[in-house]
């Protein structure tokens, strides 16, 4: 394993010391996940893009690397900052270790690092820059490396999304998701409820999209500020009441401002696989896998026809919405798992039913079934 | 759904006594249970009959019921009481069992109160076998397949569906007899031909086997709003096939990825849906190590040994939050009291690794059959948090108290490397240093796996481990690789050891390098919210977490660790006293234990919980970390007095007692100097360093003799010696055990127990009362029944007994508490023994006198008087009832242990009898100890040529009462002789029908059997107490005992009407005398 002294460095300042692997730096916002078991979930998530991930649990890598397990071809975040690094992991899936992976695919990780005192200085202070280095010869240069944090152009969608449609699967209904930087389990989970996928790139317009004679479409996760993507909340508009919509942690937020809501970034999101979100109309909790660090402002969505059907039990914060009128529904989580709970997988079957009574004429708002 | 607002008086079913399969956590959960029921203003009731828990204390429930846990006892409070509901769940499988006899006598209907909490339906499901195999087949859960044969040719059968391997399981026979686990038709036709011979009523079980899968266990909590969550999942370390209990366990998982993590927690939440549980479960998966196919073992629908666990490894309160589910509260309605912002809905998410290691009872019990299955043999355990699995580890083994700080166990080298291997293949209590070792002797992990089928991940750790400390021992001492030991988790003193010096030159080299541990909070959220919580754990990380306040008095109290027969939950009770009377006194009170049953390391407990290894570097770190004004040892049992002199050498200040006295008591020269100054008899006896020196001794004083060697805890190793030959015997194994410390050589004194726990401040001594032992001496006093106040003493003995426990405490200059066991001999009072600490009695005469014992010690050792108290010196007036305390013993899950009484402590618990006549408070007692004294039946005798003439009035008294008496040829002639009618059995070597197959084919009552000489393992007497006790039919060693229960027989107690009364009215009846 190379393996030698490498820094992390926050834009506050902090500076971190463990074991650098690969060559640096990087940079990019430093984000804590509180998941004890998904790292190779979480390091093909495209909604990582630009983003430097520390695990909370200390022991990464315990079951190797199976590339089965990949939420996209590609490791999208800038770097890992880990407790310790896995080298004696054993499982039969396994098909090479973390290490290898990381190595392989030129993933800076930095382990040997106190990360519940670097969880716990994102936490007092929020998110902030930082940069996976080497040396630390040059401070200044590096204070001002951590805290550039500005999204290549194009946003970090443009970066992530697919470059061309793709068609997966054959069901009994189409269901086109727009790719913000989609994870392959919300693909797998409509194609397992008998949907045929139509995957398109983020930029696609509404006009393409209608033509494709959708009977759903799925607005994905994706990296970055909503905000940064307008160009996708004008096609949303317009793709608005043609037929049911379901968006999904970014695609949740596009919505929103779609619908003239507005965002705001939070102190240090919400990352990992134990958020408690309440179902507002029966009461029920679930706990579901998220992966976010904007929110949408509660009062700025409360007039636009739509009802809060889903808030976060341990900060209130918006977490799900059901338009009145259009078919349009969306929630800030992840029902598609992976990693994490699979408590609210019925939201996937929910929308597969809206889209047949949809088609059917028989409703045209959204149903999701109260537990 | 808020509080149930028709609930205004609820009854709690308590676990009883302490054994085998059922500790601390119940007390724990009790506790938990009763103060959330008052936290919301209602009565708390508590029916339980164990004195030695804090749960049972009377400022803990409104009324404190120390009966029998019986459906009759319980009758007797809901017409007394007339409660709204009865909480069942959180007292182990006894309060489950209760709950399902109530409902099945139709008490709960006729009476109109309601189980709250997990419902009925749900507990029936989880525990009745076809109930449960038909839900899991409803919900397309798998359990392992299983049939029910009478013939090879069903059996063959079964395995043409099913497959091999399978697991075949006589009925009726104890310690699987006649079973195993077969791989073919051939071994399988064989060994149920055996099992069906072996089974009483000619019947097997076949069940799959998944041995060697993975053992995964989910701790889960459901609401009545359907809420689910997951509060930790467990993962054993050894494989399907050990029993959990005995199974070394870390949290969380470490080996399952996402998908099988979310697969097994999925299906978790489907059956406790499906069983509508409501409150804390625990579910137990099998998970094949190479597919995605898994089986369903066991679900417990009630707070368990897991829960306790879970919650010390998270910070999730199951037992309160359970309580409260009970009471109507739904999951997000229950603030989570770590953050104080969230709730109780959510799935804590940790960042560091638990593990859990089994402590074993076989220093005890030297000819128990040590090997590990599923039956449990384990009597407490130890829980250790670090960053990383193997410092974990490493903490783990050092809280065990078992002499070992690394992984190497030194008898083990002398081991060939064929015996090294069977014991590898066949697990028992030392398995992990006997891997250890074979990693020492250059074995390979794939070998290791082979023959252990434990996962690769684990013993890639553990030998981690090992090639650390080699190369430790190779490397000069340097900052680096002083630091890395750290973090791995190598102790000082085992890095001396490794290094060849000693244990305080690794502390200062390792401090001037800097390398100070650091403390972590137990949070519940992996430091995602700001939290209260004073829990912490060390490691050698960047930033430490425990900041302090200026101008705080503080004071360190250490715990009692894991719980071990002769170390029960007594002394966490005191513990958790102590820290109760500082809290109360204004003094922050730190805490540090490792014991995940307790009540002490809960959280909210102390103003600082440390969950550290109790060995001196940890608890070191500690003082040094916190600075406290003073250490308290007095109430942690032996575990915290062995710091004693340590701490004391390192320029401690240890509050109550003074060092130099906890050595007079306990150094025998010291000692013997002392009672001699003081003019206080001891029974004649000297120290001696070998065999020949013994033997002239004993030839002195004279046989029996008691033999020990010095410094014992629990009677370790004690012996009543009868010849010189069995004195010879003992004296080569003995002095091998322990090289340094003389052995003591005493006469052994046939006469009165008795035994005082008083509390002095250095001039006053208040003896809150005197106890007196049924059994003789020589019957370790955590064994025999104790009853409170002494029954038969002379007042000239008993002015005796103030006399020299005053004389004693003021000479040690006791402040705080001490214990003093005497004999009473012709005429005469001996001190057997000094112990200036607090007791096993201690709980249960607090509770029983209203005094608290512990309070009054906390503040003397802060400098207050007994006068400042309230109190005054000398004997406490004597109460208007009898409390007697039966020790209770768990014998049946120990194979080849003998049951036989003698100096070494057996038992693993006790119950508490109470009553206003002598007669019913020892009938009571042993109705708690589930000791079924029947007026008539059959009795088998066999006595010793010793015990004869005692015996022979006694046994002719039963006879009268009706008992049908069979004895041994000798024993039935010694009896004719007498005018007894006697039927004459076999013995075991004069062929069948004998003795010991009259006790197996279950006729007999009552087994009386005393010991022929001294210890003779695998005895004819050995056989006979083993089938008692496998046949659960009450077995008497003492004719002591027997004599109170033909004397409780004699007062027909059995008939009598016997009246419950809370312990709050006994003694405030007392009091008001006063």
């Amino acid at each position: 394993m190379n393996s030698d002294y490498g820094y992390l460095v926050l834009e506050n300042g902090t500076t971190f010391k463990g074991n650098l692997m690969g060559t640096g730096p990087c940079s990019g916002e430093v984000v804590f996940n509180t998941s004890m078991v998904g790292y190779e979930q979480i390091l093909t998530d495209p909604s990582y893009a630009g983003q430097i991930v520390v695990m909370t649990y200390p022991l990464i890598g315990n079951y190797g690397f199976n590339p089965g397990n990949m939420e996209s071809q590609h490791c999208w975040l800038q770097g890992l900052v880990v407790n310790q690094l896995c080298s004696e992991s054993n499982h039969y899936q396994q098909e090479l270790s973390l290490q290898q992976y990381l190595g392989d695919n030129k993933i800076l990780c930095l382990s040997g690092i106190d990360t519940r005192a670097l969880t716990r200085i994102l936490r007092l202070r929020g998110t902030m820059g930082g940069i996976i280095t080497s040396s630390l010869d040059d401070q200044t240069v590096l204070h001002g490396e951590a805290s550039r944090m500005t999204p290549p152009p194009g946003g970090y969608v443009g970066q992530v999304t697919c470059r061309e449609m793709t068609i997966i699967g054959s069901g009994l209904r189409r269901v086109v998701v727009i790719d913000y930087g989609v994870k392959r389990s919300i693909i797998t989970s409509l194609v397992e409820r008998k949907c045929q996928v139509i995957v398109v790139p983020a930029q696609a317009s509404a006009r393409s999209i209608l033509d494709l004679a959708p009977d759903g479409i799925v607005l994905s996760n994706g990296p970055g500020d909503p905000v940064d993507c307008g160009f996708a909340i004008a096609t949303i508009r317009k793709l608005l009441g043609s037929v049911p919509i379901f968006g999904i942690c970014l695609g949740h937020q596009l919505l929103s401002l779609a619908l003239g809501g507005r965002t705001t970034k939070m102190a240090f999101g919400h990352r990992g696989a134990n958020q408690p979100v309440k179902d507002l109309r029966s009461g029920r909790v679930y706990i579901t896998s998220q992966n976010h660090g904007y929110t949408v402002e509660p009062d700025s969505i409360r007039d636009k026809a739509v009802d809060i059907v889903f808030t976060n039990l341990n900060d209130n914060t918006v977490e799900g919405l059901m338009h009145r009128e259009l078919p349009a529904m969306s929630v800030q989580f992840h029902p598609e798992a992976a990693p994490g709970p699979h408590d609210t997988k019925f939201l996937m079957d929910d929308f597969v039913a809206q889209i047949d009574k949809y088609k059917r004429d028989e409703q045209t708002t959204p149903i999701w079934h109260i537990g | 759904m808020p509080l149930d607002s028709n609930l205004k008086k609820v009854l709690v079913i308590g676990s009883g006594p302490i054994i085998i399969g059922q500790a601390a956590e119940f007390d724990y959960a009790g506790t938990q249970a009763c103060k959330a029921i008052k936290s919301e203003g209602l009565e708390v009731i508590l029916l339980n009959s164990n004195p030695a828990t804090i749960m049972t204390d009377t400022d803990i429930a409104d009324r404190v019921y120390m009966e029998p846990i019986t459906v009759e006892t319980v009758v007797k409070i809901l017409d007394r009481e007339n409660p709204d509901g009865i909480i069942a769940n959180l007292g182990g499988q006894v309060g489950l069992n209760m709950a399902l006899a109530l409902d099945k006598a139709g008490i709960l209907r006729e009476k109109g109160v309601p189980v709250l909490g997990m419902p009925l339906d749900a507990i029936y499901r989880a525990e009745d076998r076809e109930m449960f195999k038909a839900t899991m087949e409803e919900l397309g859960q798998p359990i392992p397949e299983s049939s029910i044969v009478h013939s090879v040719g069903e059996a063959l059968h079964f395995a043409a569906q099913v497959g091999y391997p399978l697991i075949v399981r006589p009925a009726y026979t104890l310690g699987g007899t006649g079973g195993g686990t077969a791989n073919n038709d051939d071994e399988l036709a064989e060994i149920v031909t055996r099992g069906l011979k072996s089974s009483a009523i000619h019947q097997a079980l076949i069940e799959r086997s998944v041995a060697g899968y993975k053992e995964i266990e989910f701790e889960v909590m459901r609401d009545h709003n359907d809420n689910c969550i997951t509060i930790c999942s467990m993962e054993n370390i050894d494989p399907v096939g050990i029993h959990t209990g005995d199974s070394i366990v870390a949290a969380p998982a470490q080996t399952l990825t996402d998908e099988e993590y979310q697969m097994l927690r999925f299906a978790s939440l489907k059956i406790i849906r499906a069983l509508k549980i409501a409150g804390g479960c625990n579910v137990q998966f099998a998970l094949d190590p190479f597919s995605k196919r898994y089986f369903v073992i066991e679900v417990n629908p009630r707070v368990s040994r897991s829960s306790a666990l879970a919650s010390k490894a998270t910070g999730y309160p199951i037992a309160t939050v359970t309580t409260k589910i009970a009471l109507g509260y739904n999951l997000d309605e229950i603030p989570n009291a770590i953050t104080g912002k969230t709730t109780a809905c959510f799935e804590p998410a940790i960042d560091y690794v638990v593990l859990k290691v089994p402590r074993w009872p076989f220093d005890k019990f030297v000819f128990g059959d040590r090997r590990l299955g599923t039956q449990m043999k384990a009597t407490g355990e130890v829980m250790a948090i670090d960053r990383s699995f193997e410092a974990a580890f490493l903490k783990s083994i050092r809280s065990l108290e078992i002499g070992i700080n690394g992984l190497r166990l030194p008898e083990l080298t002398e081991l060939s490397d064929v015996e090294l291997k069977a014991r590898l293949s066949d697990a028992d209590d030392e398995r992990i240093f006997i891997i250890a070792e074979a990693f020492v002797r250059g074995a390979s992990i794939e070998e290791l796996h082979r023959i252990t089928a434990i996962d690769k991940y684990f013993l890639k750790k553990f030998k981690n481990i090992i090639d650390f400390s080699k190369r430790l021992q190779e490397t000069p001492l340097g900052l680096d690789i002083l630091f890395e030991a750290k973090k791995i988790g190598v102790s000082d003193s085992e890095i001396a050891c490794l290094k060849g010096c000693c244990e305080d030159e690794v502390r200062r080299l390792r401090q001037s390098y800097g390398i100070l541990p650091t403390y972590k909070l137990v949070d519940t959220c992996a430091a995602e919210f700001d939290a209260e919580t004073p829990y912490f754990y060390s490691c050698y990380e960047e930033e430490n977490e425990a900041e302090h306040e200026e101008g705080q008095r503080k004071v360190l109290v250490i715990g009692s660790g894991p719980i071990r027969i002769g170390q029960g939950v007594e002394f966490d009770y005191c513990s958790v006293h102590c820290v109760w009377a500082l809290r109360q006194a204004g003094i922050k009170a730190i805490i540090a234990n490792n014991n995940p049953e307790t009540v002490s390391t809960d959280f909210d407990t102390s103003d600082r919980l440390y969950f550290e290894p109790l060995v001196y570097e940890d608890v070191m770190n500690i003082i040094e970390e916190e600075r406290p004004e003073g250490v308290i040892v007095q109430f942690g049992g032996q575990t915290a007095i062995n710091l004693a002199n340590p701490l004391a050498r390192a320029g401690v200040k240890l509050l109550g007692t003074s060092n130099d006295s906890i050595d007079r008591a306990e150094d025998r020269n010291r000692f013997d100097a002392m009672v001699a100054q003081l003019g206080i008899p001891r029974p004649p006896g000297k120290s001696v360093f070998n065999p020949d020196e013994a033997v002239l001794v004993a030839r002195q004083i004279g046989y029996p003799v008691l033999v020990r060697p010095s410094y014992v805890l629990g009677g370790r190793a004690m012996e009543i010696v009868y010849s010189e030959a069995e004195l010879r015997q003992y004296m080569h194994t003995a002095v091998k055990a322990s090289r340094e410390h003389p052995v003591l050589v005493d006469k052994y004194l046939l006469g009165r127990e008795i035994e005082v726990d008083a509390v002095c401040d250095g001039r006053e001594v208040l003896i809150p009362g005197i106890m007196q032992h049924i059994e003789r001496a020589g019957v370790h006093s955590g064994d025999s029944i104790a009853v409170f106040p002494a029954y038969s003493l002379s007042p000239a003995i008993r002015d005796k007994v103030v006399e020299h426990t005053t004389a004693l405490a003021r000479e040690l200059k006791v402040i705080g508490l001490i214990n003093i066991q005497f004999v009473e001999f012709e005429d005469e009072l001996y001190v057997l023994e000094v112990n200036p600490r607090s007791s096993r009695t201690v709980p249960f005469i607090s509770k029983i006198t209203g005094i608290p014992l512990v309070k009054l010690a906390t503040e003397i050792m802060l400098g207050k008087s007994l006068e400042e108290l309230g109190y005054l010196g000398g004997l406490f007036v004597t109460p208007n009832f009898y409390a007697v305390k039966v020790p209770v013993f768990s014998f049946n899950k120990l194979q080849q242990v003998d049951i036989n009484l003698g100096p070494e402590m057996k038992s693993t618990g006790e119950v508490l009898g109470i009553a206003h006549s002598l007669n019913s408070a020892i009938y009571k007692g042993l109705q708690s100890a589930g000791v079924d004294i029947k007026g008539s039946g059959t009795m088998v005798v066999t006595v010793s040529d010793k015990d004869k003439g005692e015996a022979i009035p006694v046994i002719a008294e039963f006879a009268e009462r009706g008992f049908k008496i069979i004895a041994t040829e000798g024993t039935a002639r010694a009896l004719r002789n007498h005018g007894i009618e006697v039927q004459t059995v076999k013995k075991l070597k004069e062929g069948s029908p004998n003795i010991v197959d009259l006790i197996r084919q279950g006729k007999v009552d009552v087994v009386v059997n005393t010991l022929t000489q001294g210890r003779r393992p695998f005895s004819d007497g050995f056989h006979i107490r083993r089938a008692a006790v496998e046949l659960n039919v009450p077995c008497l060693t003492s004719l002591d005992t027997l004599k109170v229960i033909l004397q409780v027989l004699k007062g027909d107690e059995g008939a009598k009407p016997q009246k419950v009364l809370s312990l709050q009215e006994y003694v405030a009846e007392y009091h008001s005398q006063i």
